[in-house]
């Protein structure tokens, strides 16, 4: 951290220098600037440091023009008063889960960096309407970008959220990254099945250190929903509009982002959020009713699934490379009610011989695959192509990442994919 | 008007010190951030609703001037066109990249101010929560520190220019929302701040003026009232520095440094006189109490309206300032005032300070009520405040404030320019810590190449762009420097590309007619850059004549016509045709017969103006007196003949 982003050559400047991040120094290049090192980013090159000025700016100096610099104050480190925040011994416990994605940051103005806010004690001077609404433990669970995440990751979630079925939360937040929010939602859908507490599973699409951030007014609502609303089930949370009112919460397996950057990028496919958290109320969907279900958790997952794209041109080949690597499922997302080309038929025949389930969704994404209709769906039905009614391409993956997770009998699987296990099927 | 009475001498004497700092919008075709046009909408299809929240600082102490914007808690609304914003706008957008035109258009203007320019470019994020900017920050980058501008002779410093975007534009501020539009948020803007200088606000403003000639003169920034935005730092000796906002023209800009220093000289004086008083710091146990029942049957409209929504009433003592609240050591200029000015800010209506009552409804029973209340001794002053109790205690905090800093002199503070050039309290000086990288953007590297090529476009000075209209146009040399002045410059170009019509008189009307007509009192920005354009293609078809265009620009300004066609039909001014002004010129002189044996030629000159009653605006005048002139004397002719 001492040297953050530098190498190469500034690197070198700087040990020999005997400068580190925080310090202040005296520059003299054309001109004379005194500032405070800063950072460097990452993919930036090896020729210039960073300063930031009294002004506040920073700005980038190259070392090839500098004739001299010298510290005048060493880089202390600021101990932080933090408060810790009140326990109301009324009020409801939930717990908060982080697994990276910053719903809560803070910013050293200083340095200019934005550090995560991970214990309650810096959550709640991030956010602290919600110590008005609940009591909040904290707990990090572990720390990466959701796009990085792998079936192992929904395992140890799962598994930590396991844990708590018996404890006296009222629900339980997971503050995840919203890139692969929806398949995490789907995993913990299918493993938990009838967990008896809601989950929220809540994220910002504008990062929580900028005082525009979606994150809090998420993390209010889906306290206010796991306080107030007696259901089980796992929920994503997020904007429904790109105001600040109401925040939709999206039942975990019919839901999908739909939007690279808007607040209300997550949405509900073919029908309305279960929930809008609004002012003053919180209302439910008139369609929607909880999982009765007992809680009889299944943690697995195989990745041995392949979800392929049909598009003009796909090279039938992709199918023979799974089957050759092992794959021992195949989802497709097909065109309009189920379909894919005729070019893919002798690959689908091979597949099925060598015993991989092959399941049809659509990447309409909304509507039902239908494959009676047309005589495309009608071959692929008889080539043992399953249709998964209205799943959505994604959660079909994971679930049946999770159902081959959970059986080895290619019939058992079949018959779990067709089985509406936590409503991502709408009949 | 206030009439300024503090003299050029005294100026020097006071150590007045003017920091300018110019905010100019950029024309380079799209919005900095992103391809967005940066027009002016007029109707807004698109509505949204944001809450902004406040940011810790890492010393653990608010930013004060976002503390003091949180405490008001406001819902803003958000209105946008999809033709002067997109997505980046409403913040559900990353920015995208640096827009090329307003990254040159900036190293010209710092290479043309000798400024040492950096190489490698961080965008900041620069907090701003009052909800002008959607994503709670500005994006603002700095280019370059030093550099040096001619005026007069003199160098005059150059403290650092910036690249930054320009904010939403305040439709309206109401006691729960805040509307702003987004057509204006992400307009390039190019910030130079000069270094403070001492000076009479008359050089101030040729400073000023100067600048504004060099950035037009290189034919990338925007026309227009709001185009180029003044700050003014000013401080006297001894004082902070008062930031001054929102000076949009150079004659206002003058009197706000004129007010100021009498504001703030006046202020030193009331400190001056309170060092020589005990004055301890108010202590809101002892000396703030509540007097809600001492002014239930108040006469006050203010405090009974207040009342009426749930206030409750508070009276702060403080000791040894009879005299001071009310104390004037410049027309104008008093503590009381500038109270009020800071309350008014949260929302309050105003205060009342112990030296202007009884008074306001306000009466004698209730002044020795609240006299006993406080135990005021007899040297003592008080302030009466009504608000929301919640709001009161900030309030209140804040004025304690006020009155301590009032014992230094002049504190540091952000106020805004009025139309007549006074100022008022706006909100405190933003602290220094609430700027961070904007991580979504790289840095911004400068090559060397992208240097040269911004040297080679430096303009040619204001003198030389002067001369070259002038030659290329053909104008006189008044002419020319009016309209390079003016906000039509690039209006007269495209006008005068029809070569039909003479740039002089184009010219003339945009510079004269129309500021005529505004200082009639007249609205100018009903009138369309379009129309404008309109009118002069008329005129060069025939349609209508030089005079009328007075006359069309007329009722467009004073609402009576919505556009050019309404206009002339409405002053029914359309160009007569020839035929039929020969028929009218023709009966003009059969019905005038009398007056033409009387005074043979000379009787053009009645008859002129009879002709011009029916004709002025819808035939050229000269025209009119060339045929009339011919038929008066064919009719002296005629009858000299006999007959």
């Amino acid at each position: 951290m001492s040297h953050s982003g530098y190498r190469g050559k500034s690197l070198e400047f700087l040990t020999k220098n005997k400068i580190e991040i925080g310090d202040l120094v005296k520059v003299k290049t054309d001109s004379a600037y005194s500032g405070i090192l800063m950072p460097r980013y990452e993919h930036s090159d090896d020729e210039h440091i960073v300063l930031k000025l009294k002004n506040g700016y920073n700005i980038g100096l190259q070392i090839e023009k500098i004739t001299q610099i010298e510290i005048e104050l060493h880089s202390s480190v600021k101990k932080e008063n933090i408060t810790q925040p009140q326990i109301d011994p009324k009020l409801p416990k939930i717990l908060l889960i982080s697994t990276g994605g910053t719903i809560a940051s803070k910013i050293d103005y200083r340095t200019g960096g934005v550090y995560p806010a991970l214990t309650a004690a810096e959550l709640n001077a991030s956010v602290p309407e919600l110590s008005e609404i609940a009591n909040i433990d904290t707990e990090v669970l572990f720390s990466e970008y959701s796009e990085n995440l792998l079936p192992e990751h929904w395992v140890k979630i799962a598994e930590k959220l396991d844990s708590y079925s018996r404890s006296e939360y009222k629900g339980i937040i997971v503050a995840h990254g919203t890139d692969t929010m929806q398949y995490t939602a789907a995993a913990l859908s299918f493993s938990l099945a009838g967990f008896p507490k809601p989950v929220a599973l809540v994220g910002s699409q504008r990062s929580s250190d900028r005082p525009s951030s979606d994150a809090a007014l998420n993390l209010i609502s889906a306290a206010r929903f796991l306080v107030k609303i007696d259901t089980n089930g796992i929920f994503v949370v997020m904007h429904n509009s790109i105001s600040d009112d109401d925040i939709a919460c999206h039942w975990g397996t019919r839901v999908r982002k739909n939007h690279t950057s808007k607040r209300n990028a997550f949405q509900t496919i073919g029908g309305s959020p279960a929930f809008i958290v609004k002012k003053d109320t919180i209302e439910k969907d008139p369609l929607f009713s909880p999982l009765k279900k007992t809680y009889n958790p299944k943690i697995n997952f195989d990745s041995q699934v392949m979800l392929v794209k049909y598009y003009p041109g796909l090279d039938p080949k992709v199918i023979d490379y799974a089957i050759d690597s092992g794959y021992k499922a195949i989802i497709f997302e097909g065109t309009g009610l189920g379909h894919v080309g005729k070019v893919m038929y002798e690959p689908i025949i091979r597949a099925k011989r060598k015993g991989l389930f092959i399941g049809m969704t659509s990447q309409c994404i909304d509507g039902i695959v239908r494959m009676t209709v047309y005589d495309s769906g009608r071959d692929l039905m008889n080539l043992g192509v399953v249709p998964l009614g209205n799943m959505i391409p994604e959660t079909a993956l994971v679930k049946s990442m999770w159902a081959l997770g959970n059986t080895k009998d290619i019939n058992e699987m079949e018959k779990i994919m067709q089985e509406n296990i936590a409503f991502e099927i709408s009949d | 008007m206030i009439k300024p009475e503090v003299s050029d001498i005294q100026m020097d004497k006071i150590g007045l010190r003017v920091g300018l700092e110019v905010h100019q919008q950029l024309a380079t075709g799209t919005k900095l951030f992103c391809n967005c046009s940066s027009i002016e909408s007029t109707e807004y299809p698109l509505k949204f609703v944001r809450r902004l929240r406040i940011a810790r600082s890492e010393l653990g102490e608010f930013d004060p001037s976002a503390l003091f914007e949180s405490s008001k808690q406001k819902t803003i609304l958000y209105y946008a066109n999809p033709e002067s914003s997109c997505l980046v706008e409403q913040d559900e957008e990353p920015p995208h990249d640096l827009s090329p035109g307003s990254k040159e258009t900036a190293l010209i203007m710092a290479s043309a101010l000798k400024t040492n320019i950096f190489n490698e470019i961080y965008v900041m994020r620069k907090l701003v929560i009052d909800g002008s900017n959607t994503s709670g920050f500005q994006r603002t980058m700095l280019i370059g520190l030093g550099g040096s501008l001619e005026v007069d002779g003199k160098n005059i410093g150059v403290q650092s220019i910036c690249l930054e975007e320009d904010a939403a534009k305040l439709l309206n501020d109401s006691v729960d929302f805040r509307e702003y539009t987004l057509d204006r948020l992400g307009v390039p803007l190019v910030e130079i701040a000069l270094e403070p200088v001492s000076g009479t606000p008359e050089e101030i403003k040729k400073i000023a003026l100067t600048l504004g000639r060099l950035l037009r003169a290189t034919k990338r920034v925007q026309r227009g009232l709001g185009s180029i935005r003044q700050d003014v730092n000013v401080s006297i000796e001894g004082g902070g520095i008062v930031e001054v906002k929102g000076v949009q023209k150079l004659d206002q800009l003058e009197k706000v440094v004129e007010y100021e220093a009498k504001r703030q000289h006046g202020l030193k004086i009331i400190a001056d006189k309170l060092k020589g008083l005990d004055t301890e710091r108010i202590a809101k146990e002892r000396d703030v109490k509540d007097v809600t029942e001492a002014f239930r049957n108040c006469k006050s409209k203010t405090i009974q309206k207040a009342l009426a929504d749930g206030a409750v009433v508070k009276a702060i003592k403080v000791r040894n300032f009879s005299g001071i609240f009310g104390f004037e050591p410049y027309s104008g200029i008093r503590l009381g005032k500038q109270l009020g000015e800071l309350v008014r800010f949260f929302g309050l209506g105003g205060v009342f300070h112990s030296d202007e009552l009884p008074n306001y409804g306000i009466e004698e029973a209730e002044i020795q009520q609240v006299k006993k209340i406080l135990e005021s001794q007899q040297n003592d002053g008080f302030l009466i405040l009504a608000g929301d109790p919640k709001k009161l205690d900030i309030v209140i905090e804040s004025i304690i404030k006020r009155i301590e800093d009032a014992k230094v002199g002049v504190p540091a503070e952000t106020r805004v320019a009025t139309m007549t050039g006074e100022t008022v309290y706006l909100r405190p000086r933003p602290g220094a810590s609430r700027m961070y990288p904007e991580t979504d953007i790289p840095p911004i590297t400068v090559t060397n190449n992208e240097l040269e090529e911004a040297k080679k476009k430096i303009p040619r000075s204001w003198e030389e762009s002067i001369l070259e209209l002038q030659k290329q146009y053909e104008l006189n040399s008044q002419l020319a420097l009016q309209i390079f002045d003016s906000e039509y410059l690039d209006l007269f170009e495209s006008i005068c590309k029809d070569k039909r019509i003479s740039p002089n008189f184009v010219s003339s009307v945009l510079s004269g007619t129309i500021t005529n007509l505004e200082r009639r009192g007249l609205d100018s920005k009903l009138l369309k850059n379009s129309d404008i354009s309109k009118a002069f293609e008329f005129l060069a078809e025939g349609k209508i004549a030089k005079e009328s265009l007075e006359i069309i620009f007329e009722s467009m300004m004073n609402k009576t016509a919505s556009s050019i066609e309404d206009a002339i039909q409405k002053n029914a001014i359309s160009a007569v045709e020839d035929s039929d002004l020969n028929n009218i010129l023709d009966e003009l002189v059969l019905s005038n017969t009398k007056i033409i044996e009387q005074q043979g030629l000379r009787s053009i000159g009645p008859l002129m103006g009879l002709a011009m009653k029916n004709l002025r605006g819808k035939v050229d005048g000269q025209k009119i007196n060339q045929l009339l002139e011919a038929k008066i004397k064919s009719r002296i002719d005629t009858s000299s003949k006999g007959g």
